[in-house]
């Protein structure tokens, strides 16, 4: 009795720690950011509740119009991580001389600091001098320069493919990982039956990564819905709002505008977002950890 | 489970055979990969080599004319504070790092070895952290760090950004620390150690690999990340790290794009080199936990 409660005591001073500080740096301020929501907070040194006036001022058209962008730009850059990050996975497992190199080669957009690639594609995106424009009317598919970031739609599929950009590496990695841990057997007995190659990936492989593709979707639905460099610094969220996701939203609210107490509402309504994906993230793995034991 | 993607020495069985046609369409396809992964690379350093006069011209040319490396001498001229950017961002990454082993290690050897109840909670809790990106809480992490008198320190930009590097390290080390044989627990406790001496004696030598692991990731993770919270809590520039200074290079008239391209490549050496020297603990550390036992 005494050791298990001594082990008790042991436990729980050493997570003490870790507990604390996330209790201070983030549960806290996930806390005052509700009670924030509720006031005028502003510069100015008096603070007031309000009650629920900054939810009904925030939702109009705009933000409902916001909120759908940000699902459908959320919804294209994880689809597009996936089936990249698919396609990569499966051809970076060939057996082909050269893979240890082209596994490596695939890790930089990933270990780079963000910013870093997000100016090289900001210089790419450049209507007068960058790369892209440059090759198109090199190679005739457009005929003037095309400015990306400069339009609503393309500035929208710029900044969703340079999120892909940075995605795709680790989603990679992770998915050729799972494929790697597929038993060879199960390959083997296949090619003997004469499955072709298309048949085994389409019966064997795809089906054995279900639940590390379900896996990866959530957490990077979670990463995406989050993003918030890429969009700043590309496009700021413009041009005339066409890529305000509600992260960016927030920010310029808060930030920008230093209205703290309606940032802060806006921010609860993506916590609200947030906290859905969070339970549906669980449930799923822990569905897909049952159904594997059984 | 020992994942050792890039030593595994596989037999070249007869079903890893190739037609030349399957062959040429996988190294096609590994090209278009890869060309997606590194175009942005390719040009920026292209970029860098030409000079101003040639990357404002059109028709667009994508090899540099007489290309030099002066962009490289000269970034040091026009943003004389660059090496202290580039200082700042591996002080920032170290100290976070340091402060994220400290509470990690103990943490997740506990929820690696003891089952109380609550504990379970609490892991889900340290998981759901990672999910709440930096900029939800900005708003009250702002008027924190303006309370404590924060502002425009390094610790406004280490504290915030250690919080949401340890979900992600207590998750790696955990699973690292499942695998150590708990007999070595039965066998200290049968000689008389205490929890402490066992931990500090017996597990964490043993560890040492897997803290390394964390380690390293936590550091990448640091030196990639420091965005959102320098560019909020702090306004003075020679605290500023590297992706924020960088915008030193947007000038009052023009971006001086090759100098930019030039930096962002000397700031990105220190990332490159630990990823060469350290490769295969980064993808032993990436795929540990992800994959099942």
């Amino acid at each position: 009795m005494t050791q298990t409660r001594a082990a008790w005591i042991f436990a729980w001073a050493l997570l003490a720690p870790a507990i604390l500080y996330i209790l201070v740096i983030v549960a806290w301020p996930l806390f005052e950011t509700f009670r924030l929501s509720f006031t005028d907070a502003s510069l100015r040194r008096t603070t007031n509740y309000v009650g629920w006036d900054n939810y009904t001022k925030i939702f109009d058209k705009d933000f409902l119009e916001i909120i759908m962008r940000t699902f459908t730009w959320t919804f294209f850059s994880v689809l597009l991580k996936m089936t990249i990050g698919t396609f990569g996975a499966v051809l970076l497992n060939c057996a082909v001389p050269g893979r240890h190199v082209f596994r490596l080669l695939t890790m930089p957009p990933w270990i780079v600091p963000m910013a870093i690639g997000i100016f090289m594609w900001g210089w790419m995106y450049n209507g007068q001098f960058g790369m892209i424009s440059g090759l198109m009317q090199r190679l005739g598919l457009s005929d003037g320069p095309v400015a990306f970031l400069a339009y609503g739609n393309t500035a929208y599929w710029s900044t969703i493919v340079t999120d892909v950009w940075i995605g795709v590496p680790m989603v990679t990695i992770y998915f050729l990982a799972a494929i790697q841990s597929i038993p060879r057997d199960l390959y083997e007995a296949a090619w003997t039956d004469g499955a072709s190659r298309w048949m085994r990936f389409r019966r064997i492989t795809l089906p054995l990564m279900g639940p590390a593709i379900i896996t990866m979707s959530m957490l990077s639905l979670i990463a995406t819905f989050n993003s918030f460099d890429i969009i700043w610094i590309l496009t700021q969220g413009g041009p005339s709002g066409s890529t305000t996701t509600m992260i960016i939203d927030t920010y310029s609210t808060a930030i920008g505008s230093k209205k703290y107490g309606e940032g802060a509402a806006r921010a609860v309504v993506i916590c609200i977002f947030l906290s859905l994906f969070c339970v549906a993230y669980f449930r799923v793995t822990r569905k897909l950890a049952s159904s594997d034991k059984a | 489970m020992a994942l050792n993607l890039f030593k595994s020495k596989e037999t070249r069985a007869m079903i890893d055979r190739y037609s030349l046609i399957e062959l040429i369409g996988i190294y096609l396809g590994i090209f278009l990969f890869l060309f997606f992964m590194l175009a942005p690379f390719i040009e920026g350093f292209l970029v860098s080599l030409k000079p101003l006069s040639q990357l404002f011209s059109t028709p667009y040319s994508f090899w540099p004319e007489n290309g030099s490396f002066s962009a490289y001498v000269t970034m040091w001229e026009s943003v004389p504070r660059f090496g202290r950017y580039i200082f700042n961002s591996l002080l920032i990454s170290i100290v976070s790092t340091i402060i994220v082993l400290i509470l990690v290690v103990p943490a997740a050897y506990a929820f690696a070895r003891f089952q109380f109840k609550g504990m379970a909670l609490v892991l889900g809790a340290f998981l759901a952290v990672s999910m709440f990106s930096g900029a939800v809480l900005l708003i009250p992490l702002f008027r924190l760090m303006r309370t404590l008198g924060l502002l425009n320190t390094y610790y406004a930009m280490i504290i915030p950004g250690a919080a949401f590097l340890i979900p992600a390290a207590i998750w790696l080390l955990r699973t690292y620390m499942m695998r150590i044989p708990i007999e070595l627990n039965e066998a200290a406790y049968m000689d008389g150690a205490s929890q402490f001496y066992t931990f500090r004696r017996v597990i964490l030598p043993i560890a040492r690999p897997g803290i390394m692991v964390v380690a390293i990731m936590t550091f990448i993770g640091a030196y990639a990340q420091q965005f959102i919270f320098a560019l909020t809590f702090n306004s003075k520039t020679e605290f500023m790290p590297l992706p924020v200074g960088l915008f030193a290079y947007f000038g009052k008239q023009e971006v001086i794009w090759n100098e930019l391209m030039a930096a962002s490549f000397v700031g990105i050496a220190p990332a490159m080199v630990i990823i060469f020297f350290l490769q295969r603990y980064l993808v032993s550390g990436l795929t540990a936990g992800a994959v099942k036992q």
